[in-house]
């Protein structure tokens, strides 16, 4: 059915901040739209508050690493990281990126999450935007919806009432901010 | 045919369970952590018991799963590649004397590195103990390989290495999961002294058996190498293994060579089959060779003329072999000319302990009580304990305590020798801190020893130690406690204290270095859980942040010396902000601050 989906999206942030679990999530919803999926992770040393990068290819890839000037797309929870993230782009790629800046992509999940009074929301703030962002032809940037992405969360953490509520209240302002972005 | 999402560790794991493990063993360490954790939990997919345990440290991790291969049941060791270091000496021993049930050693290696020491090859480390080793390029791929690798060891009575990297290790596939699970045999201890305790006229025997066996591997077809392109035609040809034969797949189709170029995928680098060998130099006239991180397939194509690989310096000897150079390595090699894009070099963040560590309070009363020791440290969170100035070295597993003797003994004769402090996790105590802290004992060695006693493996995450008193599956454990193991290595000053008091950790470590100066070791347990490890445990939400008053005059103290991610300087340097997301309210930063600008949040 999906035979044609090929996505490749870097994601990438500083440790401690859930880079793991956005990657983790779109990950297990392209196993559910029945597409073969790798990923990559940064553990160790670095999750101590270093630099985090994890590569999604979602499609028929044979390498867990995605090549400088081949992803399709960039998720960002720390703007920061864009210089050093960025050039993994291929010329005309997409950026989601957490900022205080206006642009395209941006959003200032900190200050959302602020307001939601959950400062851990960040990483699903900033996927929530990704998941309801569309380019300029008005297609979506990922290759899965947020509803998608609703059902991971719910099995993931039906075990856990006000964990999964805050995910998915965190999910939905991220994707009502998109909406407004455009 | 369910498919699950699967970390390379996990994948291992399940491929141990499914093939009939019996008794499972390791010490954490990145990359290879997951995978005893694994083991444990898939655990159930048997109806057999399988004994999975942590062990003190990977030589004894070995030996216990080892006598279980003896004893006829299959059997997995897994640690990191510099913990093969720690458990070469049964390795070398153990591929003279051979198995009775499958026996494999998994070493997971860190090109690049990306939490580990060296770079080491452990496939270097098989060519040496002289055991077969298999290089999978994927999660997948690695769960294949345990089953293969069960086989290779009963078909030769051999243990077997099986060699992932951190890209397979720490990478994630969807896997099948719904495989037939092989249940574990009845142990079954055949006595056999002529080879299970074979003295040296015997091993000499049986090193001649080993080199046979190695012959008759270098010829088993099960692991012969894989031609992903018999349509290919030419006199070059591309040979690969593990990840990079991965990203060499990739790079052949993007460069559109997938049926111009031969491409060979090595599934056993060591020993390279026979025939293949011969193969290469009867066809073609140059071999383009890609593995991490040595040569090693490279290394046993006879004709050096031929190859290009790392001997040669046609690839990297230095660093992971990333597929951007895995694809300009192969486009020049086919005469491509092609833009390949890089990264640039931008200096990341630097890893920092976390907010509320107690080993950050630990290292900041270290140097307060001694500003010009010399601070010998360890493998762990806490050397990030550089960030504080308060690391001076790290070598590897327990060398904080033998260094710090060393470092004795190097200035004994001096005027005026400097303090030598060490500090050791707990875990890393257990696994090799005790000897050298009974020889120090022993030499009357006059340093200060902090153990920092966080109750944990922090590092690898979070599994637990000898004083844990829980096993790897979280069943109940008897417990070693450290105070009376410290007194038993014949310390005659031992004392506990709680970092984040740091006023009295100060105190106490200038106690230690007074009765150090004058006797022999001292040592100080700075005890205080781990903050990650208890708020998982605990569940309970963090503190409220301390508020910084206007007292505060952005001297920088707190951020230099303290270095807690949660104190921000302002942007005018006028005034230091505390982050609320990042702070844990662990309010030791009020004991540090000279200002007194810090003080506890009033009741919200
Ligand atoms: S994981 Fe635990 S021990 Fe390691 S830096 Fe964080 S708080 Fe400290
Ligand atoms: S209370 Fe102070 S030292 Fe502790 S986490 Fe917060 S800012 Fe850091």
């Amino acid at each position: 059915m999906n035979e044609t989906i090929r996505q490749q999206i870097v994601i990438s942030g500083v440790g401690g901040q859930g880079v793991l679990f956005v990657t983790r999530l779109l990950a297990e919803a392209a196993i559910e739209a029945g597409l073969p999926v790798f990923t990559s992770e940064t553990h160790g040393m670095a999750q101590r508050g270093g630099t985090v990068v994890s590569h999604l290819k979602v499609g028929p890839f044979a390498s867990p690493l995605i090549r400088p000037g081949q992803a399709d797309g960039l998720i960002c929870l720390k703007a920061e990281n864009i210089a050093a993230h960025g050039p993994f782009l291929h010329p005309g790629g997409w950026t989601v990126v957490n900022s205080q800046a206006d642009g395209p992509g941006h959003v200032d999940a900190d200050r959302i999450a602020c307001g939601l009074d959950d400062a851990r929301a960040v990483n699903l703030l900033v996927l929530g935007f990704a998941l309801a962002a569309a380019d300029e032809a008005g297609k979506p940037l990922l290759f899965c919806s947020p509803a998608d992405v609703q059902r991971v969360l719910q099995r993931r953490l039906a075990q856990r009432e006000s964990a999964l509520k805050r995910s998915l209240a965190a999910l939905a302002a991220g994707a009502s901010a998109a909406k407004v972005a455009i | 045919m369910t498919r699950k999402l699967m970390m390379g560790n996990e994948a291992m794991a399940l491929g141990l369970v499914e093939n009939g493990v019996s008794l499972a063993t390791g010490y954490p360490g990145t990359p290879a952590s997951e995978i005893l954790a694994s083991v444990a939990k898939s655990r159930r997919l048997r109806t057999d018991p399988i004994h999975v345990q942590w062990a003190v440290n990977e030589k004894v991790a070995f030996e216990i799963a080892y006598a279980g291969s003896q004893a006829g049941l299959r059997t997995a060791v897994s640690m990191k590649q510099v913990g093969l270091n720690v458990a070469s000496d049964p390795l070398m021993s153990a591929a003279y004397m051979g198995t009775a049930g499958g026996f494999v050693v998994i070493s997971a290696d860190d090109p690049g590195p990306h939490s580990s020491q060296t770079e080491q090859d452990s496939r270097l480390m098989a060519v040496m103990a002289k055991i077969p080793v298999l290089d999978p390029d994927s999660p997948a791929a690695a769960r294949r390989m345990t089953a293969m690798a069960y086989q290779l060891s009963e078909a030769f009575r051999i243990p077997v290495m099986l060699r992932p990297t951190t890209r397979v290790c720490h990478s994630r596939q969807d896997v099948a999961v719904d495989a037939e699970v092989l249940p574990g045999r009845e142990a079954d201890f055949k006595r056999d002294p002529l080879r299970w305790a074979a003295t040296p006229k015997f091993r000499l025997k049986l090193h001649g058996e080993l080199e046979e066996k190695l012959a008759r591997i270098a010829a088993w077809p099960e692991t012969a190498p894989v031609r992903h392109n018999p349509a290919a035609g030419g006199r070059r040809a591309l040979v690969a293994s593990g990840v990079a034969a991965a990203h060499a797949r990739e790079a052949l189709a993007s460069l559109g060579l997938e049926e111009e170029l031969p491409f060979y995928q090595v599934l056993q680098p060591f020993p390279l089959h026979t025939d293949f060998i011969d193969h290469l130099i009867a066809d073609y006239d140059e071999i383009l060779v890609l593995e991490e991180t040595v040569g090693v397939i490279e290394m046993q194509i006879a004709d050096r003329h031929r190859t290009r690989g790392k001997w040669t310096g046609a690839v990297p000897r230095v660093g992971e072999l990333l597929p951007e150079a895995v694809f300009a390595r192969i486009a020049a090699f086919a005469g491509r000319d092609v833009d390949v894009p890089q990264l640039p070099a931008v200096p990341g963040r630097r890893p920092t302990l976390c907010p509320g560590c107690p080993h950050r309070a630990s290292f900041f009363a270290i140097r307060k009580a001694a500003p010009k020791g010399i601070y010998t440290s360890d493998i762990g969170c806490y050397t990030l304990g550089m960030n504080l100035g308060a690391v001076d070295t790290v070598l590897c597993m327990g060398a904080a305590i033998s260094q710090a003797a060393g470092f004795y003994q190097a200035y004994r004769h001096a005027a005026k020798p400097p303090p030598v402090i060490a500090t050791i996790g707990d875990s890393t105590f257990f696994h090799a801190g005790v000897p050298a802290l009974i020889d120090a004992v022993v030499q009357q060695v006059r340093f200060v020893l902090v153990i920092l006693d966080n109750r944990t493996t922090a590092m690898t995450g979070n599994q637990p130690t000898p004083a844990s008193g829980v096993g790897a599956c979280g069943e109940p454990l008897n417990a070693v406690a450290i105070e009376p193991l410290v007194k038993g290595c014949g310390v005659g000053f031992c004392r506990t204290a709680d970092p984040y008091d740091v006023k009295n950790l100060i105190k106490l470590v200038k106690e230690a270095l007074a009765y150090a100066r004058q006797t022999g070791p001292a040592v100080v347990i700075a005890r205080h859980p781990c903050v990650l490890e208890e708020a998982r445990r605990t569940g309970r939400p963090p503190g409220p942040p301390p508020v910084v008053t206007d007292a505060c005059d952005g001297c920088g103290f707190c951020v230099e010396r303290f270095e807690c991610p949660a104190l921000v300087m302002n942007a005018e340097k006028t005034r230091v902000d505390i982050d609320p997301i990042l702070c844990v309210g662990c309010n030791v930063c009020i004991q540090v601050c000279p200002k007194g600008a810090i003080e506890e949040a009033k009741d919200r």
